[in-house]
């Protein structure tokens, strides 16, 4: 531990766009050094950043690691176009994945590096310098999968969630973080359905359009005003159709990545929330342990207990940082994602309304003798 | 009921329907040319206005029965002694149109010896041309509103009443405003008389809305949920197109079945209409069509013109059908989107009250608040998509078979006048027989048949031309109502869809600021 840091600034990393490499996707990573106005460009697969999260996960050498709430990262892309895969897709990224070209995910990854970067702790990691500006990629390191992993637990690591709390705070928070992870996942959700309802109506745009376009051009010489019509019917809906895709654009990427981000973070708390409420399970039993233990041993217990309670108030004092640190970090994130998503579909609404303010002159004037 | 509030606005809507209702002239004398559809419209036509309405008032009274063929409606103005002759000699017209008469006496022609009748296309334009003409002078006005649909008695004898709204300046009717109750069957009933009265002229007969029994039931038994609110509205708006359609048609409207059914206050029940529906009647006609252009299949056209039209009908149709397909899914996935916006909005309400931060929950709540307003919109728009257009192109749908129909009149008209040649020429054969083998008795007796199918031949073949008139008239009358209808509709989409944007441009701009208030 030294008084390291990132040599890049936190809010200057970006994701600007990604390339499809077979199957797979490389993201473009820019960032900007601190101390000059130097850019700094590299390019990385998802693998280099689940190596980073790993590396998060593993550090050894820091206090009370286990309070930190990690910023979540969003999961695997699966660019294959093939529906099977196309499905596991959608359903494991949700709006992430509906956006053209990846420009949520984008994004997501956006979000979370900067997470990381601006966290105290967390952006002191070398691994985050290291996938920021080397020109390298960290390479196929194995990865291993400590506690830290998600939280698919077994069945016996789960009981310990419901375990009854010491401190009144942390048994709030545990309460308020369950109903919040269960409403942020149902709005990222049924956002995610609109979002797909919305494609398949301008789909279905798509096809009357075409249809009256195929209307227009088959009927014969006397029917040229009922052609103009069907023509200009057609143009009509097809603005209609470009309508509903921004729309659901604007709503994709603004949004439903919000809400997605809001989702995964309460998540990652809950992630938090429950490796103390392990270490308090470790420590009760410690306590009784020692309590019970045979005079030859109640020194070594008492010890090990010493350690472990220790350990577990640097974790709940951490942690206690961390919560308050996530409430205001998400409150931003939703107020910009709120901010963004009105501003975008004001303006498509101004713009639309335009179009078809023209659409209706035009066909007002249609002559229909 | 939803449909009574949208309906509580004045009846009357849209100076458009004037203009297409507007082409309501008198009848007329019949010095004119070749004018069907609109009688003479010269200075004479006020005065032939007041001579109308007692000839009127004088049959209405003596009772209008299909069979009589001696009852005279709609005289127009001068009567003269040739048109009475040649009416009573009419054994197969069951029509009492004063069109037919006149045009009897104007398209004589020499009896043909030919079997083909070179068809002068210039007769035809130069009446379209006339025709026009009249359209744009002397604008009667006549609107129509269907509304108020209530439910009468219980049960399964339980029927939906209509209120007819009439409102008129012609002055073939005895006020010029008033209404009348009438229920489904009344509608199909009138149809059925017109259709009866006036197809095989080659007129376009408007086709009603078709029977649902599905649909009806549910309103019998009462069940109050939306959509037998929404089949009512249906229904109701489809009367009522049906009914401007009927009167837009000038030969129709002067039938007096028409005016009765605007007019009197208590109709005859139509019990007919049981078997025969709007949609089974069609189903009918078009295997009765069939069967006859198997059968005509030979007929010799000199004028393109018939068989081109023929196949522009047959592949529009094809062309409707597709669209109105494609429609319906656009409809299935407005009313899905409709439901996800509200449960997307429920669940941002939910997020909003378990929100600590003030300023965030009240931002998601009132987010929630435009969620629900923008599914209102969305069902709105469904609305105008589903009611307007798939119901306009149901409509055309049932309109080309109606437009076929007259295609096919034409073809059985001329079908009987290439029989009654073969049979003048078999008894002429018959003659030349009995010339030779001289038996003077009989002989008169094939001269007397002679002389009858002669001047059924005459006949046969003015009724051919004047049918030929009569569908290349109907046919481009139809394609311009056709235009002006899709076009009315299109501009009333887009004005749905300004309305729309300018209400969601409202929202967004109140929202701004409750998303920027959060700190």
């Amino acid at each position: 531990m030294g008084e390291w840091t990132l040599s890049v600034s936190a809010h200057s990393i970006r994701v600007p766009e990604v390339t499809v490499d077979g199957d797979t996707l490389v993201f473009t990573i820019t960032s900007q050094k601190l101390n000059n106005d130097v850019g700094v460009c590299v390019c990385r697969t998802f693998e280099d950043f689940e190596w980073l999260q790993q590396s998060l996960f593993d550090q050894e050498d820091v206090p009370g690691l286990q309070g930190i709430i990690f910023p979540p990262l969003p999961g695997k892309p699966l660019p294959s176009s093939q529906p099977q895969a196309q499905a596991k897709a959608l359903k494991q990224l949700g709006c992430l994945a509906l956006s053209d070209d990846w420009k949520s995910y984008c994004k997501a990854l956006e979000i979370y590096l900067q997470q990381v970067a601006s966290h105290s702790t967390l952006s002191k990691n070398k691994a985050l310098e290291g996938l920021l500006t080397n020109s390298e990629p960290p390479g196929k390191q194995r990865v291993h999968k400590g506690i830290f992993s998600r939280l698919s637990q077994a069945m016996g690591e789960l009981r310990k969630e419901n375990h009854k709390d010491l401190d009144d705070f942390f048994q709030d928070e545990r309460n308020n973080n369950l109903n919040m992870t269960n409403f942020t996942k149902a709005a990222s959700e049924k956002s995610f359905e609109v979002a797909l309802t919305e494609q398949r109506l301008a789909v279905a745009c798509g096809h009357l359009s075409t249809s009256l376009h195929l209307c227009a051009s088959q009927d014969g010489p006397d029917s040229a005003n009922f052609s103009k019509i069907c023509m200009k019917f057609s143009e009509v809906i097809d603005a209609v159709k470009r309508n509903v895709e921004k729309v659901s654009e604007n709503n994709v990427s603004t949004l439903g990545l919000g809400l997605e981000m809001d989702y995964r973070g309460h998540e990652a708390k809950k992630d938090m929330l429950f490796r103390r409420t392990c270490k308090l399970v470790e420590m009760e039993a410690a306590v009784k342990n020692a309590e019970r233990a045979k005079p030859n041993k109640k020194a070594i217990m008492e010890e090990v207990k010493k350690v472990i309670e220790k350990d577990f108030e640097k974790i709940s004092s951490v942690a206690k940082e961390e919560i308050g640190r996530f409430s205001e970090a998400r409150v931003s994130l939703l107020r910009a994602a709120l901010i963004d998503w009105c501003e975008k579909q004001l303006q498509t609404a101004r713009e639309d309304h335009e179009i078809f303010s023209k659409q209706l002159e035009a066909c007002e004037q249609l002559k229909c003798e | 009921m939803e449909a009574n509030t949208e309906r509580s606005s004045p009846p009357f809507p849209d100076p458009m329907d004037r203009e297409m209702n507007s082409d309501k002239l008198e009848e007329e004398s019949d010095d004119e040319g070749e004018d069907i559809f609109t009688g003479n419209t010269k200075s004479t036509s006020d005065t032939s206005v007041n001579d109308v309405p007692a000839d009127i008032f004088t049959e209405e009274g003596s009772g209008i029965t299909p069979q009589s063929t001696r009852v005279q409606q709609d005289t127009n103005g001068v009567r003269s002694d040739d048109e009475q002759d040649l009416f009573a000699e009419a054994t197969v017209e069951l029509s009492i149109d004063k069109n037919t008469t006149r045009e009897r006496k104007e398209m004589s022609r020499p009896s043909p010896s030919v079997q083909d009748v070179p068809y002068k296309s210039t007769m035809a334009s130069k009446s379209l041309e006339e025709w026009e003409e009249e359209e744009s002078r002397d604008k009667f006005e006549l609107n129509i509103a269907v509304t108020n649909p209530e439910k009468v008695g219980d049960g399964m004898n339980a029927y939906m009443a209509y209120k007819v709204s009439t409102q008129t300046t012609l002055p073939m009717f005895k006020n010029s405003t008033f209404s009348v109750k009438r229920r489904f069957s009344d509608f199909l009933g009138l149809y059925e008389k017109l259709l009866v009265k006036h197809a095989h002229h080659g007129y376009i007969v408007p086709p009603p809305p078709e029977k649902s029994v599905v649909g009806m039931t549910k309103v019998k038994v009462g069940k109050e949920d939306h959509s037998s609110a929404e089949f009512v509205e249906r229904r109701r708006a489809a009367l009522e197109r049906y009914l401007k359609r009927v009167v837009a048609h000038q030969s129709l409207l002067q039938d007096p079945d028409v005016r009765e059914f605007l007019e009197k206050d208590e109709l005859p029940r139509a019990v007919s209409t049981q078997a025969l529906s709007g949609a089974g009647f069609l189903k009918m006609i078009n295997k009765a069509s069939d069967a006859v252009s198997k059968m005509t299949i030979k007929m010799n056209e000199s004028d393109n013109w018939f068989e081109e039209k023929f196949q522009e009908v047959e592949n529009e149709e094809q062309q409707l059908r597709k669209l109105h397909a494609v429609v319906d899914a656009l409809v299935t996935h407005r009313k899905d989107l409709c439901f996800n916006t509200a449960v997307f909005a429920k669940s941002m309400a939910m997020l909003g009250t378990s929100e600590d931060n003030t300023a965030l929950s009240r931002a998601l709540s009132q987010l929630a608040e435009v969620e629900d307003k923008m599914e209102q919109l969305h069902q709105e728009q469904a609305c105008s998509d589903f009611f307007l257009f798939a119901e306009l192109l149901a409509d055309y749908i049932r309109l080309l078979g109606a437009v076929r129909n007259s295609f096919d009149q034409r073809m059985k008209t001329w079908q009987k006048w290439q029989d009654a040649q073969n049979t003048l020429q078999k008894k002429r054969e018959v003659e030349a027989k009995l010339l030779w083998a001289n038996k003077p008795d009989k002989l008169q007796q094939a001269k007397d048949e002679i002389t009858e199918w002669e001047a059924k031949v005459t006949q046969y073949e003015r009724d051919f031309e004047r049918i030929c008139t009569t569908v290349r008239q109907e046919v481009l009358r139809f394609e311009k109502e056709k235009a002006r209808d899709f076009k009315i509709y299109i501009v009333k989409y887009l004005e749905a869809l300004l309305l729309s944007q300018q209400r969601l441009i409202k929202y967004w701009e109140a929202f701004l600021p409750e998303a920027k208030a959060i700190v």
